[in-house]
């Protein structure tokens, strides 16, 4: 496109201006891309090389260190004890002998497993002595998959233990040879509360994190490449295996399903995530605006009672969202009370189709949203009006600015600027936002072209309400769900990523301390 | 909002120009529609509540027989034993949650160590997947451990606290607010890192500290899905939110939508006095950690 500079850009009528800002925003998305894949590569290449580094500093270490160093090759620790630092070798030591145990044991039959997933699958063999069936379990593919990665994960932390404890060898080397003393295994402990303090503090978190978030979403970014669903549970009827890029070639591929008769999932997704992006925007955008309205009347010289109002907005926020949503979604509902209210009344003869037409549904979601939505937004945008500095409005007023001219000429531009990363969590949380849509419609009403064998799909599904009934569906496409899933991710981190470089600087951190 | 008190409001305000006047007006019409709609469902589910005439879904608000029957009729359900669970749950898991998200937030706030962004980076990225897809493994972990069904409460406080680090944006933003310096000079006196942490550093945030156990106490009284999941088939291991939603479904909702309202009064009344007592901490947490990100 063509660049103005800044002259000629101020010679620009008003529609050219923001004609040129639209153009500008779109072309810039694409080179945000390239930047964003482009640092991932950078990242990935010194990531390697830092692999690359180590293991050149391994040979090189071997060649010149000390015994002990050497030593500690084999066995871990070796060089810490020779160094008279007991704690940490005894540390050392035992976690070689528990990783060496574990593989002996157990990890080496896990990890023998894994390209397989399991090979004998339940039979059912005949007892002549008591003249039945009986079933015989043998490999879980299910427990083959979760050990084997659990596994994976340990050899690498075993791999970087390792190295951390030849590099501690030769470091501790190098500062005897410079004449001061090595830190004693009292030292080591004191800092867990001071100069390691982080990682005292770290460690509960980030074990919880690492078994409860990360493994399982590798174990079902896995699942994506196998066939694990209802029937073949991997265990008590059928063993699931690895199926490649299938699943993926499945939900993507445009051929309509011809065992249900319905369209091709490739379709059912472009609908599903043009919703659900209608959604997040209607429903980010309508409660941020309202919302700010609502905090700037409140605040607004001379209104009164200003800590009642908010008090009765934020009552959506207090009263759980299952009974708050249940019960409106049922008072909207085909015979719920305002159905009846109105058809008792005369007003009209049949029942309004709050739920029933998909039109309406997705009206109706979208304001009932609004009432849920609305208190947060105030309650963030109270706290920022108020640190707008007033003598900007003061300047406008003397200069003779309507009321709407410092609202966006001062208001609107300051809150934008602050809340750009909070309006980009509201959008991509609007997107997973599960509690509304399933709570209120459920996905209703149905859409007969988009429902096939992996469970009916609604008007007012959004991705995640999706996932979820692959799941819980009739089949329990479990493959499915987690490619699904994955559609997910990679769709919020190009949105996440987008708005990142398109922000205005995200502020330093560092500027509050 | 009455009228009367509109005009009287209004009438405070006679030396304002006219102008505003009309303008303010209009607010007050406006925040007293607002203010209605956004009351109306809570007055219609407390009243339904005492309604004793019709067990289902009429016409009017009103009751035209009022009673108690329908808190009565809890007790023939199992609702106390899903009240009791959800309550030792929220109570539990607004301690350990706080104890966890102050941890987290108070390091990667106050601590320059070398992986602290890539950290960051990185639970940025997890957050981007959608929590339900890990659904279906932390089910079969927890089946293996056998924190499903009966006893699916105890496993429903793990999943909860383990994966609780992650929310640690809203804390680290108010963190980030309180002066560097006074760490420091509490460090130059010779205090360690955890003398600051507890003699400096808590004493002054009470106000997240509560913001975080009020959101962390709040959360298992609305969790549905997976405690849903987890508690399937049975009756003894549900939270509030799982036995009183099948309470509104097709065929049960005739004979139990009244009983659902009075439930829903029940649930509802201690978490909101709870929250409107704390209102101000709740304030101060969502304004002051969420605009920073």
């Amino acid at each position: 496109m063509k660049r103005y500079s800044d002259l000629e850009y101020l010679r620009l009528s008003k529609l050219q201006k923001f004609l040129y800002r639209l153009e500008s925003f779109f072309c810039s998305i694409p080179v945000a891309v390239w930047h964003t894949i482009k640092k991932l590569g950078l990242a990935i290449w010194s990531f390697i090389k830092g692999i690359g580094l180590g293991i050149a500093e391994v040979v090189t270490t071997f060649k010149n260190g000390s015994k002990p160093t050497r030593l500690s090759y084999v066995i871990m620790g070796a060089g810490c004890f020779a160094h008279g630092q007991i704690l940490r070798g005894i540390l050392f030591l035992l976690f070689e002998i528990v990783f060496i145990f574990y593989m002996v044991t157990t990890g080496a039959y896990w990890l023998s497993m894994l390209p397989s997933l399991g090979k004998l699958g339940p039979t059912k063999d005949y007892n002549v002595i008591l003249d039945v069936y009986t079933t015989h379990y043998h490999d879980n593919s299910f427990k083959i998959l979760l050990y084997g990665v659990l596994t994976i994960f340990f050899i690498i932390a075993f791999i970087y233990t390792w190295w951390v404890n030849i590099r501690q060898s030769k470091t501790a080397e190098q500062i005897l040879a410079s004449g001061k003393k090595l830190k004693s295994g009292r030292d080591d402990l004191r800092s867990l509360v001071d100069d390691s303090f982080h990682k005292t503090l770290l460690a509960l978190p980030m074990t919880g994190i690492l078994v409860f978030t990360v493994m399982p979403i590798v174990f079902m970014m896995l699942v994506a490449f196998t066939n694990y669903d209802g029937a073949h549970n991997g265990y008590s009827n059928n063993l699931f295996h690895w199926v490649g890029l299938d699943n993926f070639n499945t939900m993507l591929s445009w051929t309509s399903n011809t065992s249900s008769g319905a369209q091709s999932y490739a379709a059912t997704f472009g609908e599903v995530l043009t919703w659900t992006l209608i959604w997040a925007f209607f429903a980010t955008f309508t409660n941020y605006f309202l919302g700010m309205m609502v905090a700037m009347a409140i605040n607004k010289k001379g209104i009164r009672f200003k800590k009642g109002w908010r008090t009765i907005l934020v009552m959506t926020i207090a009263i759980p969202q299952f009974i708050s949503l249940l019960y409106v979604s049922k008072m909207f509902a085909k015979n719920g009370l305002i159905n009846n209210f109105l058809i008792d009344m005369k007003w009209i003869d049949t029942a309004l189709p709050f739920f029933e037409k998909a039109s309406w549904a997705r009206v109706t979601v979208i304001l009932i949203n609004i009432w849920i939505g609305i208190p947060y937004l105030m309650l963030t945008a109270t706290g920022i009006l108020m640190n707008i500095p007033q003598d900007l409005y003061e300047s406008a007023r003397i200069d003779g600015a309507s009321g709407w001219q410092q609202y966006s000429k001062i208001t609107l531009p300051y809150m934008l600027f602050v809340t750009g990363p909070y309006l980009l969590t509201q959008f991509t949380g609007n997107m997973n936002n599960f509690n509304v849509i399933f709570l209120l419609t459920g996905g209703a009403p149905n859409n007969p072209a988009a429902s096939n064998s992996a469970g009916t799909v609604g008007y007012t599904d959004l991705l995640i309400t999706w996932l979820y009934k692959i799941t819980m569906g009739a089949e329990s496409q479990y493959y499915l769900a987690s490619v699904v899933g994955i559609m997910v991710f990679v769709v919020v981190a190009l949105i996440t990523l987008v708005a990142y470089s398109l922000l205005p600087s995200i502020k330093n951190e560092e500027d509050f301390q | 909002m009455s009228d009367v008190k509109v005009q009287k409001a209004m009438k405070q305000h006679m030396g304002l120009t006219a102008s505003r006047r009309i303008s303010n007006t209009a607010i007050y019409i406006v925040l007293t529609v607002m203010s209605v709609i956004w009351l109306i469902p809570f007055i219609c589910i407390v009243l339904q509540s005492f309604r004793v005439e019709s067990t289902w879904q009429v016409g009017y608000v009103i009751p035209r027989q009022w009673g108690w029957n329908n808190y009565v009729n809890l007790a023939n359900t199992d609702f106390w034993r899903w009240y009791t669970n959800t309550f030792v749950l929220a109570i539990l898991t607004a301690i350990l949650q706080t104890v966890i998200v102050l941890c987290m937030s108070y390091t990667l706030s106050r601590f320059r160590f070398k992986m602290r962004k890539p950290l960051m980076k990185f639970m940025l990225v997890l957050g981007l997947f959608p929590g339900m897809m890990t659904m279906i493994i932390l089910y079969r972990v927890l089946a293996d451990l056998g924190l499903t069904q009966k006893n699916s409460i105890p496993g429903l406080l793990l999943v909860y606290v383990a994966s609780s680090g992650m929310g640690y944006y809203v804390s680290k933003g108010f963190f980030d607010t309180i002066s560097k310096s006074l760490d420091e000079a509490a460090r130059v006196d010779g205090a360690n890192r955890f003398k600051v942490l507890v003699k400096i550093i808590l004493p002054l945030s009470k106000p997240i500290v509560i913001y975080t156990v009020l959101t962390a106490f709040m959360g298992p009284w609305g969790d549905f899905v997976f405690a849903r999941y987890i508690s399937m088939g049975t009756s003894a291991g549900k939270n509030v939110a799982v036995g009183m939603y099948d309470w509104l479904s097709q065929d049960q909702i005739g004979k139990n939508y009244t009983m659902f309202c009075a439930g829903g009064v029940l649930v509802a009344l201690p978490v909101t006095i709870l929250f409107l007592f704390l209102q101000r901490y709740y304030v101060e947490g969502i304004t002051g950690g969420a605009v920073k990100g």
